[in-house]
């Protein structure tokens, strides 16, 4: 923040939500909220990654709206088949004369599906795990991490398709599998917040007071470790999205017809050295949204966490 | 725990420490190698398809299946049935690949010098370009180059490696013909030599074949440079930041003060401080390379260990998904330790 004795006294809603004595915690929490922004919007390239993952919810949101033609049923086989990208087809049209573009709109909320359910699966597990072990040590904390570190020795994709494979091909069970395969990182962490926050005063203050243990966790101990295990989700939501993209690819993931984007790649490929565009638009949807959520991830991660910014 | 054996003397102190932590390595290896097999023991048991059923058809009478279950044993208590799997699983018995009716620990001793060769190309090469442009960023802090290693490593955290594989092959193969396409080795080159190690590079070179080995080198030249770009990703990223924490120790300003050269202290003092932790990074890069693999391995039609697993699933062919599963995970918990015993031996610090 500017330190220079110049600087101007900040003027109406500006001085309400900077003020030293905030009249009200919802003015202090409002307050601390809008120099995270001033920090976050800082950097650019985190805005830019903020505008990418905006841009992709609202597209999901009106994907009905905003898509051209049917992401499913295509237009006429004879004519409109592998058509390069062209001002009626923005994309290009694939195998099934079917809309690129439209299917990538549409592919969105999949995505966007993908991500959101693997995220509220996998970050309550994670604090629940990593705050019972911290709080508790003694051999619950042993038996929780070796558990933890046994989920983590496996490469995420291997495991995934692993339980892919034993329980069926689908979408369904593709956000089973990626949510089994990501709390232990956040485990991890919300552990190493628990074991600092463990011995404070203020958790005596309210043990001393009668607070059972399951109240302390769920109270105070998850509320103070949610901020950094936020972080790490976001910063893992692409990683997210490359695995479901991954089983996608193999097949394993959304089923067809459904316009799941490394699906369509995996389409793609049997047209690939004559209709390069089958393939090519929607692995650039995935990089790009991967990239918003990596941008995102890394600003927030400034905001809410500095001392991992370096 | 003053135990008594400890009289005094410096060197039995020492001797218990070392004793102690290889005990506790030792421990956590066996206890993680125990919970990958009943890992896959549980994912086994999950799969909605019933094995008799696979075996004996839905037409079998009532007796037929019931032998049939006492067989494969799944009429046993499910504690006693792990006891079973883990005893086999620790000779490496794995049962037998439907897809291909050899037995799964066969298959992948066939299938893993193809990966180990791509991944350790891929980790060489990331490493080669990745520390160099690690420390040139870290040193010029803020310039175009940081800019580019910092865009390098967030697109390699991006991109899906799959889609990067198919895009390559699309301009490095089909339009400009610089590569040759999937595959380890051409047809016609395959019956030139005698695979004795399996990596056909060696094998080819060992016998003077060199027309074969230069075919084996336009196959994984496209799918080698494909890995190393993302193991490039990490290492520059870690590089950089490594670099920027020794530039700023007291050290380096003394060697500045003494009047090194500036190559000297960066490249000589600086980046051998950071050599230690570096190591460490190359190893998880690595292990990491292994999950890569797995899609570039489809993508390229390289017959290593992640178009076996691929292969497999898509033929429902579960003793080998698993088999599979366990020896990547295996070789993953390994060099994670491996990576954690260099850092050990690397550091004095940590003595």
């Amino acid at each position: 923040m500017a330190g220079s004795p110049a600087f101007s006294q900040p003027t109406g809603l500006r001085a309400w939500l900077l003020s030293p004595e905030p009249t009200s915690r919802w003015q202090a929490r409002l307050g601390r909220f809008y120099l995270g922004w001033r920090t976050f919007t800082k950097n650019p390239l985190a805005v830019m990654g903020l505008g990418i993952v905006v841009l992709l919810i609202v597209v999901a949101l009106f994907a009905d709206v905003l898509a051209p033609y049917s992401p499913v049923i295509g237009g006429d086989l004879r004519t409109q088949r592998l058509l390069p990208p062209n001002e009626t087809f923005w994309l290009g049209t694939d195998d099934q004369a079917r809309d690129i573009l439209s299917r990538i709109i549409h592919g969105s909320r999949i995505t966007l599906f993908v991500v959101v359910l693997v995220s509220i699966i996998a970050t309550p597990i994670g604090l629940l795990v990593g705050t019972i072990a911290g709080y508790l040590g003694g051999w619950v904390d042993t038996v929780l991490m070796r558990i933890t570190d046994i989920f983590l020795a496996f490469p995420r994709l291997v495991l995934a398709l692993a339980f892919v494979a034993a329980l069926g091909p689908g979408i369904e069970n593709a956000v089973i599998a990626i949510a089994i395969t990501s709390w232990p990182p956040y485990a991890r962490i919300a552990r190493a917040e628990t074991l600092m926050i463990r011995n404070s005063d203020f958790i005596a203050a309210v043990k001393l007071q009668g607070a059972s243990t399951p109240r302390i966790i769920l109270g105070h101990v998850i509320p103070l470790c949610l901020s950094s295990v936020i972080v790490r989700v976001t910063l893992d939501m692409a990683g997210i999205i490359l695995t479901a993209a991954g089983l996608g690819f193999l097949g394993l993931g959304a089923q067809p017809p459904s316009p799941e984007w490394g699906a369509m790649v995996a389409t793609g490929r049997n047209y690939l050295i004559d209709q390069w565009w089958v393939a090519a638009m929607p692995g650039l949807a995935i990089f790009v949204v991967s990239l918003g959520f990596n941008l995102l991830g890394d600003g927030l991660r400034d905001v809410l966490d500095p001392k991992a910014a370096k | 725990m003053a135990s008594s054996i400890a009289n005094g003397g410096g060197g039995h102190d020492a001797l218990r420490f070392y004793l102690t932590k290889t005990a506790q390595f030792f421990l956590v290896l066996a206890t993680t190698l125990l919970g990958l097999v009943a890992v896959t023991f549980i994912i086994g048991r999950v799969v909605p398809i019933d094995p008799v059923l696979a075996i004996v058809g839905d037409r079998a009478p009532a007796h037929v299946y019931e032998r049939a279950r006492q067989e494969l044993g799944l009429d046993l208590p499910l504690i006693q049935q792990f006891w079973i799997y883990l005893k086999k699983a620790v000779t490496g018995d794995f049962g037998n690949s439907v897809l291909t009716t050899n037995p799964v620990m066969t298959d992948i001793a066939n299938a893993f010098p193809a990966t180990f060769e791509l991944a350790t190309l891929g980790t060489i090469i990331g490493t080669i370009i990745g520390i160099p442009l690690g420390v040139l960023a870290a040193v010029k802090r803020g310039t175009l180059i940081d800019q580019v290693v910092r865009f390098l490593g967030l697109a390699g955290y991006s991109i899906p490696i799959f889609w990067l594989g198919l895009m390559g092959l699309l301009l490095f193969y089909a339009k400009l013909g610089w590569v040759a396409g999937p595959g380890r080795i051409d047809v016609t080159y395959s019956y030139l030599y005698t695979p004795i190690t399996g990596i056909v590079l060696i094998d080819t070179a060992m016998q003077g074949q060199w027309d074969a080995f230069w075919n084996a080198v336009s196959h994984i030249l496209l799918p080698a440079c494909l890995l190393g770009y993302f193991s490039l990703a990490y290492i520059s990223r870690m590089t950089r930041s490594f670099m920027l924490n020794e530039l700023a120790q007291e050290y380096v300003i003394a060697a500045r003060v003494k009047g090194l050269s500036e190559m000297r202290v960066i490249w000589r003092h600086a980046l051998r401080n950071a050599a230690v932790p570096l190591v460490t990074v190359i190893a998880l890069s690595y292990a990491n390379l292994l999950e890569g693999s797995v899609l570039t391995e489809t993508v390229f039609a390289w017959p290593g260990l992640g178009q076996y697993i691929t292969n497999s699933l898509q033929n429902a062919d579960m003793n080998a998904v698993l088999g599979g599963t366990l020896a990547i995970g295996t070789v993953f918990v390994l060099l994670n330790l491996v990576s954690d015993l260099l850092y050990r031996l690397l550091d004095p610090r940590t003595r």
